[in-house]
């Protein structure tokens, strides 16, 4: 009977000792909570980024080939946008996350671009927030080439019907319908642009989850580290989930 | 007003239509009928330049379409348009459907083009639903809501793609009603549909389209009464 209560209190000091040498000793926990900041800065860099340019290139890859109207150059345009869009798209699809943030950290920012512009301005995690932002594009284009394709063609033809242009029938009219369409999808890749960021540490950056790794590098202890990271991670895509949720029970009081 | 001329349309290697030259005058109402897949809405949508006519042209206030491809918006804003599906915008309410386009265009300020429409909705009887979203309303009320968002345009000709196909037997009435009215006050209409009643009582002049050309024109007496093209005469029999 001794025996299990001391095999208890044991537990119950080893594991407290555990928590202190990992988050509390020299404010370890520290370590974790800039690498939690980080990790937000760069995954809304990377999402405010990945919706622009996925937006963009959406619209460049659902231009109408078969459009004749416009002058030789615009058609020639049009065209040219929707292979760029095309070849962007099965690039970044076709390869890892990680390959592309060394990519574009060792190679663009720290070759090509040294020197050309102020880029030494940027902070490292700024530079992987881009990388990531770039990386997300591709994959939102296709969420929202999917969400505008599945809007009504009826729609386009009572804008266009009434007189306003492609741009506006487009963005007053079939681009907000499409955002509904999207919204699950989109919550999804944030979730998914979220927990990629982890990769970040192998650019040096020191973010939720290279935080937790250098507290178990100090204590020898990865335990209490990675399983305080994981539950932060769950933490943030759970709040992430649920406000798309409240967003798109708002964005449905039309029907 | 509006002259269709030597109109071709190809859909890849189907000739849809097979030169159509047509005349509508300021104030008349065209009922075109005939028989399905036979070229009617192509022809509608040739005319407002939903569809990019393969050869011909169609001018509109003696404008020619073809020869300003790149102006289209501007000449679409006078000719209006009401779908068989009605596409209205689900996530606007009826006041926003109705006052997008005049305000989006700069044909009128927020406030003129809510007066405007409140106006159009009293006209149509639904001026009680300028909030509601159109999921709320039934088929013969989303129908009147798209006329009134056509009517906000002023345009010179109002187009018809069979209007009352998709609505339920009971609300065809209602939609025909509003239609018949703008007939009397002489604005300018071109209506597909497979309504003859409405044909024969509100048209002034009859199209009858089949295979891509205009085999018969006239007055509904002369269509319904005394039918020249054996084409037509078959379809007749078929449908009164």
């Amino acid at each position: 009977m001794e025996g299990v209560a001391a095999f208890f209190q044991n537990m119950v000091n080893s594991f407290s000792d555990a928590v202190f040498q990992s988050l509390i000793k020299e404010d370890r926990y520290q370590y974790l909570l800039r690498g939690l900041g980080i990790s937000l800065l760069l995954t809304l860099i990377a999402a405010v980024i990945g919706v622009v340019v996925g937006l963009l290139l959406a619209i460049a890859k659902l231009q109408d080939v078969n459009n004749l109207t416009g002058n030789r150059f615009t058609r020639g345009l049009r065209r040219w946008l929707t292979g760029f869009a095309n070849g962007y798209i099965s690039v970044v699809r076709g390869t890892p996350a990680v390959v592309q943030l060394m990519i574009i950290y060792f190679i663009v920012f720290g070759r090509l671009l040294k020197g050309i512009f102020p880029f030494s301005l940027m902070e490292d995690y700024q530079i992987a927030g881009v990388a990531f932002g770039l990386n997300s594009a591709a994959y939102v284009a296709e969420i929202i080439r999917a969400g505008i394709m599945a809007v009504d063609k009826g729609q386009t033809e009572a804008g266009r019907s009434l007189g306003m242009s492609g741009r506006a029938t487009m963005f007053s009219i079939v681009i907000p319908q499409a955002v509904k369409n999207v919204l699950p999808a989109l919550g999804n890749e944030f979730i998914v642009l979220l927990k990629e960021t982890s990769v970040a540490g192998y650019i040096g950056i020191a973010d939720l989850t290279k935080g937790a790794q250098s507290v178990g590098s100090i204590t020898y202890d990865y335990i209490v580290p990675l399983i305080c990271a994981a539950f932060i991670y769950f933490l943030m895509t759970t709040v992430l989930s649920t406000g798309i949720g409240a967003l798109e029970r708002r964005l449905h009081k039309s029907d | 007003m509006i002259e269709v001329q030597n109109l071709h349309k190809y859909f890849g290697e189907l000739e849809v239509l097979k030169g159509i030259d047509a005349t509508i005058e300021k104030g008349e109402c065209v009922c075109v009928i005939g028989p399905s897949g036979g070229g009617k809405s192509t022809f509608l949508r040739c005319i407002n330049l939903l569809e990019i006519p393969t050869k011909g042209d169609i001018l509109i206030e003696g404008v020619s379409a073809m020869q300003n491809l790149r102006q289209l918006d501007k000449l679409r804003q006078k000719v209006g348009m009401v779908f068989q599906q009605f596409n209205l915008f689900p996530h606007m309410t009826v006041m926003e459907n109705i006052t997008l386009a005049p305000v989006k265009l700069k044909k009128a300020t927020k406030a003129q083009a809510a007066e405007k429409a409140m106006e159009l909705l009293g006209q149509v009887g639904l001026a009680a639903k300028a909030q509601e979203y159109p999921n709320r309303l039934s088929g013969g009320q989303k129908q009147r809501v798209a006329i009134a968002r056509a009517l906000a345009m002023e345009p010179d000709v109002l187009l018809f793609d069979e209007p009352t196909s998709a609505l339920d037997p009971e609300m065809v009435g209602e939609v025909l009603e509003v239609m018949k009215r703008l007939a009397l006050n002489h604005a300018t209409m071109v209506v597909v549909t497979h309504e003859m009643g409405f044909a024969r009582e509100v048209a002034d002049r009859i199209f009858f389209i089949d295979s891509g050309i205009v085999t018969e024109e006239g007055t509904p007496e002369q269509i319904f009464r005394q039918p020249q093209n054996a084409r037509t005469k078959e379809f007749l029999s078929k449908v009164l």
